[in-house]
């Protein structure tokens, strides 16, 4: 099986858009993304997204997006995993390639969260939780981590205070990032006086929603034309794993099982152990879950995430930076785009091309995903071609 | 409006009924096709105590849809004392402060409207302090 290699990468930057429409959003991503390949023609478009029918009345987005980039007569669907949507038709359009069965795919990641505004464009983000069980309770995602911190409070004994480092870490990398909602550093003292939202959540804790696409072309490295070969970034794990759905249906709900088996699953592949990489953009949709991934991904031991994180292990110039161009929190939180911009964002990396955030020397990058609380868990190691 | 949705969990919110599985003895709430412990099918039906204690919580000064009019309230982990968790909101506080670990009893209370002015209120369980006495 001839490998599986990113030729094209795209993105937009993450915002409040209000003059761009869903399929203009999603082909501001696109072509940029193809004529990064070289004009690769792609034979299929899986699309990463979650509000779509729900905030935009509109579904069956595989047709409208690729009419509206003029990819017109080939194959397209919309792969839906809720925050890990795009990370799924990443997923999607490796499996595609790996099969053998197509050549060359686009992968969209795209959401459109502000063609609306309002108290029930919030519910539509709780449906990705149990609507019987957990919704019906007045639970959001936000109460959701909320619980989740309370109870790491609880059981490592940890300062609520210390949870400030992931912010302000995040918020140092998107300064330097073109693509970032938030293109300023914070001080501690701004983290400390943010007010309280879902205790013992607060609002720098939260990452915000916000609309954004980003896009790549996958191929096989055999069919690389020669001048791409330079840039490509091989795919070499790539792995999906679900949770129960619902944190109260789970024996350890601070453990994020499917993050860890997920973690685990990429890693083995690419015959690697998660300390071999050199970053792990992972996915700090609130501040705890930077420190539950971590330590999932065996990059912490349980319960010490957030002191690792004080002494500056996961800044870019620590020895395993996160977050690298901004993460959720600075870069903001496109949802069902996400997980392709955590992907573009690994290949600017590599390819080293991140600017004034280039980790310098980078080979090998561990992405991840999560939809929910790690209900689902979507996780690649890339790496730069030798 | 909803209204098979909610009708068909009416025993689930009005008397925390859930299972039995015939197989491993564990109890199930809610009810789930398919035993998460043994993998045996689960059908026999089990009413819980309604006793338990917080496992964790947290409070929203902002509700979604539905639940606007309702802020601030708080959401819990209620860990029953057959074994189980729920997510449930927590009732009857009073002053009294939330810890985990307090120990916490079903009450049924309104839960929502469901759509606008005629909706059909949705009555469910939520948790109270143990102890806690309607002041008359």
């Amino acid at each position: 099986m001839s490998e599986v290699v990113i030729a094209g990468i795209g993105q937009f930057p993450v915002g409040e858009h209000w003059k761009i429409s869903l399929r203009s959003l999603a082909a501001r991503a696109i072509l940029p993304a193809i004529r990064d390949a070289g004009s690769l023609k792609p034979q299929a478009l899986y699309v990463g997204n979650f509000l779509g029918p729900m905030a935009s009345h509109q579904s069956n987005l595989g047709t409208l997006l690729a009419q509206n980039a003029g990819l017109d007569g080939i194959e397209s669907f919309t792969v839906e995993a809720a925050g890990a949507s795009g990370a799924g038709a990443f997923r999607m359009g490796y499996l595609a390639v790996a099969s053998g069965y197509v050549d060359v795919v686009l992968v969209v990641g795209v959401e459109k969260y502000t063609d609306m505004v309002g108290p029930q464009l919030e519910a539509y983000t709780t449906t990705a939780m149990d609507y019987d069980y957990e919704v019906m309770a007045g639970l959001t995602p936000a109460a959701q981590a909320g619980l989740l911190m309370q109870r790491y409070l609880h059981e490592y004994d940890a300062p609520r205070a210390a949870f400030g480092a992931f912010p302000l870490l995040a918020h140092a990398n998107g300064a330097h990032n073109p693509n970032a909602m938030f293109r300023k550093a914070i001080t501690p003292e701004t983290y400390a006086k943010a007010g309280m939202a879902t205790p013992p959540l607060n609002q720098f804790d939260i990452s915000p929603h916000a609309d954004g696409a980003a896009a790549v072309i996958l191929t096989r490295s055999s069919l690389l034309p020669r001048a791409g070969i330079e840039q490509a970034v091989r795919i070499t794990g790539s792995s999906v794993v679900i949770d129960r759905l619902a944190p109260h249906d789970r024996p350890a709900p601070l453990a994020f099982e499917a993050a860890a088996l997920s973690v685990e699953g990429a890693c083995r592949q690419a015959g690697i152990l998660p300390a071999d990489v050199d970053f792990f953009e992972l996915s700090d949709v609130y501040s705890i879950y930077a420190a539950l991934s971590l330590e999932a991904a065996g990059c912490a031991p349980r319960g010490e995430a957030w002191k690792m994180a004080q002494e500056g292990v996961f800044g870019l110039k620590g020895t395993l930076p996160i977050s690298t161009m901004g993460g959720f929190k600075a870069r903001g939180n496109p949802l069902g785009a996400a997980g392709v911009y955590q992907i573009v964002e690994a290949v600017q990396q590599l390819r080293g091309q991140a600017g004034e955030n280039q980790i310098s020397g980078a080979r090998r990058a561990l992405v991840q995903s999560l939809g929910g609380p790690a209900s689902t868990a979507v996780t690649h190691v890339l790496e730069r071609c030798p | 409006m909803e209204i098979p949705r909610h009708w068909r969990i009416n025993p689930q919110r009005y008397e925390l009924i859930g299972e039995e599985c015939p197989h491993c003895k564990i109890k199930i709430f809610p009810p789930r096709d398919v035993c998460p412990n043994c993998g045996g099918e689960a059908k026999e039906e089990y009413t819980f105590s309604g006793r338990g204690e917080v496992y964790s919580f947290t409070t929203l000064y902002d509700g979604p849809a539905g639940f606007e009019e309702m802020t601030p309230y708080t959401v819990a982990l209620v860990k029953l004392e057959e074994g189980p968790v729920v997510t449930a909101q927590l009732t009857d506080l009073g002053s009294t402060g939330v810890e985990i670990g307090m120990p916490v009893e079903m009450v049924t209370r309104r839960i929502r409207s469901d759509g606008d002015e005629r909706g059909m209120l949705i009555y469910g369980y939520k948790f109270r302090p143990v102890g806690f006495t309607t002041a008359k």
